[in-house]
Formats: structure tokens, C-alpha cells, sequence
């Protein structure tokens, strides 16, 4: 299992076959799931145009190891991992990168799912956007779906 | 017989400052710490962890705890 936190930039696709070809367990993952978020250039009905984000250094990364722990003794997984970035943000920048592998794909995907919704609703970041008008800070993250957001 | 207190995102910005030592008093909870602070009484929506791990308003502090309080949190 391996949790990051980053300033750095990354490029998620890279980090994430990188970690693969570090398992040493070829032949034995028949389903690999991952998820990818980037920054967008707009949200709330308002442009953005950068963001920083802010952490809580040690409760972070142990929150996530626990969402992690907790989705390993959930599913059957062979491998998770995650990387989020913080700081300071462009637009298109990857902010987090979830891989996940098993043996097959139910519990790739769920825990896939599980991992990033938990992510979301408990992981202690806080979003700061920068838009036309100024700076504010990010009440609560989307549903995840445009329809309800209509 | 202290306590540490941290302020993350808005919280941080509104007090002007990141962290707080403050003195201890057996039987102190959360929201004791919350109301000697902030002089008024902790809105329900504010986050709360102690030493790392989340938990309730009404929790006991013990000597040397990691008190913090954040708003609703919006990562990933």
C-alpha cells in the first residue's frame, strides 16, 4: 500500500504504472481500477482559474491509510494506492490519483469507488479557489453527478 | 497540563492564527475548549479531531491532547 502526499506536480497515468510495475505480482491481478481527478476551470457556476489546498500534515495521511486498511479488509485487493497533491494548483493539474488492483474486477471497482468517496467526505483537505472576483474557500465538494447539481 | 489546539482553512484565517496552547482543566471537553476560545458556543457543523482521529463535541480531553477544528473538508 503506499499513500503520498504531494506539492509536486505528477502525472497520475506515470505514477500509477509505476507503482504497478513495482509489485512483483504479475499474473496474479486480473483487474486494475483507478481513478483519476483534475482540476477544473470552473465550479459554482463561476470561473476559476487556480486553487490551493490545504492539509492537515500526519491526520491526513493516517485518514487515508485508514480508508486504505479499511478497503483491503472490505474487498479482496492484492494492491492500493493514492497520491493527492497540495499547495498551490493550475488548472488541468491531477489532484489525486487512485489505483487499485485485484484479482477481479467487483472488487477493484468498488473499493475503487469506496476509496474516493471517503477521500472526499472525510479526508481532511480544504479547497481555496482563486476566481475573477477573489479568493473563497470551497463549502462542500460536488455529488459527483451534473443532474443533481441541476 | 496543556493542550494543543490547531485552526485549519477558514477557521485559521478567522482566529489569525494556526495553533493555540492552552491551559488543561480535568473534565474539559471539546466544546468547553471551543467556547473559551471563540466566547460563543461551537456551531454543529465544525469538525473535530483529537490527536489525530476524529470525534464528537462533547469528547473529554485528557493532558496533552491535539485539539483541532476545521470546517467541512472538500479534497480529492
Amino acid at each position: 500500500m503506499k499513500v503520498e502526499i504531494t506539492e509536486s506536480v505528477f502525472n497520475p497515468y506515470e505514477v500509477i504504472a509505476q507503482y504497478q510495475s513495482s509489485l512483483d505480482k504479475d499474473g496474479r491481478f486480473g483487474a486494475t481500477a483507478s481513478f483519476v481527478g483534475s482540476m477544473r476551470d470552473f465550479n459554482d457556476n463561476q470561473k476559476v482559474t487556480g486553487m490551493m489546498l490545504e492539509y492537515y500534515p500526519g491526520m491526513t495521511e493516517k485518514h487515508i491509510e485508514k480508508i486504505c486498511q479499511n478497503a483491503i479488509e472490505k474487498w479482496s485487493l492484492l494492491d492500493v494506492m493514492v497520491i493527492h497533491r497540495v499547495g498551490e494548483i493550475s488548472i488541468g493539474d491531477a489532484i489525486v490519483a487512485i489505483g487499485v488492483w485485484a484479482a477481479h474486477r467487483g472488487d477493484a471497482l468498488d473499493a475503487c469507488k469506496h476509496i474516493l468517496e471517503d477521500l472526499k467526505s472525510q479526508a481532511p483537505f480544504w479547497k481555496k479557489e482563486q476566481t475573477k472576483e477573489g479568493q473563497r474557500w470551497v463549502k462542500n465538494n460536488t455529488s459527483g453527478y451534473v443532474k443533481s447539481e441541476e | 497540563m496543556s493542550i494543543t489546539v490547531k485552526y485549519f482553512a477558514v477557521l485559521r484565517e478567522e482566529t489569525g492564527k494556526s495553533q493555540d496552547i492552552i491551559q488543561f482543566q480535568q473534565g474539559m471537553t471539546v466544546s468547553d475548549v471551543w467556547r473559551t476560545i471563540m466566547d460563543k458556543d461551537m456551531p454543529t457543523d465544525i469538525k473535530v479531531a483529537v490527536n489525530m482521529e476524529y470525534t464528537r463535541h462533547d469528547a473529554s480531553l485528557k493532558d496533552g491532547d491535539e485539539l483541532a477544528f476545521f470546517p467541512a473538508v472538500t479534497g480529492g
